[in-house]
């Protein structure tokens, strides 16, 4: 004789629903987040320095958290911008949750704060799997990594609600194939907005700061055909008995 | 390697479920994982094996169905297996405006639980 229970939830469920109120909380209090993913080196700081600071000056409230697993330099340099920043050593870990976040977010947050910007831990695999209640995520890769970047982390990639290309003064010393890097983000979220940037040139620099500000004022974010699976995760806490 | 926390989440819920249905112990766990849920089971296998210690769940076995990726296009009705890397846009007509069939599956299946009564022969048996 063996019981069987059909349990049927999702595995990332308690994540999820955390994410969720976090979303709604921040929201009610006029703060939306956005969530930065990208492999190490891909000019996640740089990028995100250069957006604080033009946020500043354009007198938009902005905070940013930065996630690593050792060493609070990228706080250190994001504080230049003259914006609230939080370092949150993970100790090992290799993605930030939502409950984590909530939990650093507590007590810490500014009032007034518009946007709250999430650098994530440098990693396309694991914090792709992680709602943290983010606005918009956006999914960071340099001209040097090579095009095929979308087709090798396709959780990552295909979950973006925007794309950013970093280092485009690099683009040409490196032989960035664009099209073929076009046509593999396409392969995996058909329909995302795929912005060129350069913090050294100046290139497209506010682009993730406007496009954060127009979901936060209530622009309908991207949503990508991996997000749209409406039976993927039915949050069911009924338990069936079979006995047998 | 997000799967000890996948591993730890899955352990959780089901140590709760297991005070709803006063069990002993676990048997085996059957996870649902799709082909696109970023999530690789012989990984998840092996740090289930860690998370399990010490729990209720203890010796447990994991098992997993995969579940392949299936995608239809809402403008021609095409139907088609996405693979992996996935392919998204529509084979047929070329349109983005596809809808994703099945892939994305990270779900706690079943949990077969330890009798009470198995369990207190195999205690005796020791």
């Amino acid at each position: 004789m063996c019981r069987l229970a059909d349990l049927q939830q999702a595995v990332l469920a308690r994540n999820d629903g955390r994410a969720g109120r976090l979303r709604a909380e921040l929201s009610a209090r006029g703060t939306a987040v956005v969530n930065l993913l990208s492999s190490p080196g891909s000019g996640k700081t740089a990028l995100l320095e250069a957006e604080l600071r033009l946020a500043r000056e354009r007198g938009v409230p902005v905070a940013a958290l930065t996630a690593d697993l050792a060493t609070e330099n990228d706080a250190r340099r994001l504080a230049r911008s003259g914006a609230p920043v939080k370092q949150v050593l993970t100790d090992g870990l290799c993605h930030l949750e939502a409950e984590m976040l909530a939990g650093q977010l507590s007590g810490w947050l500014p009032e007034e704060t518009r946007l709250l910007f999430v650098e994530n831990v440098g990693n396309l695999v694991c914090p792709a799997s992680y709602d943290l209640g983010e606005s918009l995520r956006v999914v960071l890769a340099s001209v040097t990594e090579g095009e095929d970047k979308p087709l090798k982390y396709p959780t990552a990639f295909g979950l973006a609600q925007l794309v950013v290309v970093t280092k485009e003064d690099l683009a040409q010393p490196a032989g960035f194939d664009r099209e073929a890097f076009l046509a593999n983000v396409r392969q995996v979220n058909p329909g995302v907005e795929v912005v060129a940037t350069s913090v050294r040139s100046g290139l497209n620099l506010g682009v993730v700061l406007e496009r954060a500000l127009a979901v936060r004022e209530g622009a309908a974010p991207h949503r990508p055909v991996m997000a749209r699976q409406a039976d993927a995760e039915p949050h069911s806490h009924q338990y069936a008995h079979v006995q047998g | 390697m997000h799967e000890m926390s996948i591993a730890m989440a899955v352990v959780c819920q089901v140590e709760e479920a297991a005070l709803t249905h006063d069990a002993v112990g676990v048997e085996a766990v059957t996870l649902r994982v799709g082909e696109l849920a970023g999530v690789v089971p012989e990984a998840l296998r092996f740090s289930f094996g860690l998370a399990c210690e010490g729990t209720v769940l203890a010796g447990a076995e994991l098992l997993t169905e995969h579940v392949r990726g299936r995608a239809r296009c809402t403008s021609c009705a095409a139907e088609w297996a996405t693979g992996m890397p996935p392919r998204l846009c529509c084979e047929q007509c070329g349109d983005s405006r596809t809808e994703l069939l099945s892939g994305r599956e990270l779900q706690i299946a079943t949990v077969r639980w330890a009798t009470g009564s198995r369990r207190a022969l195999a205690l005796e048996e020791l």
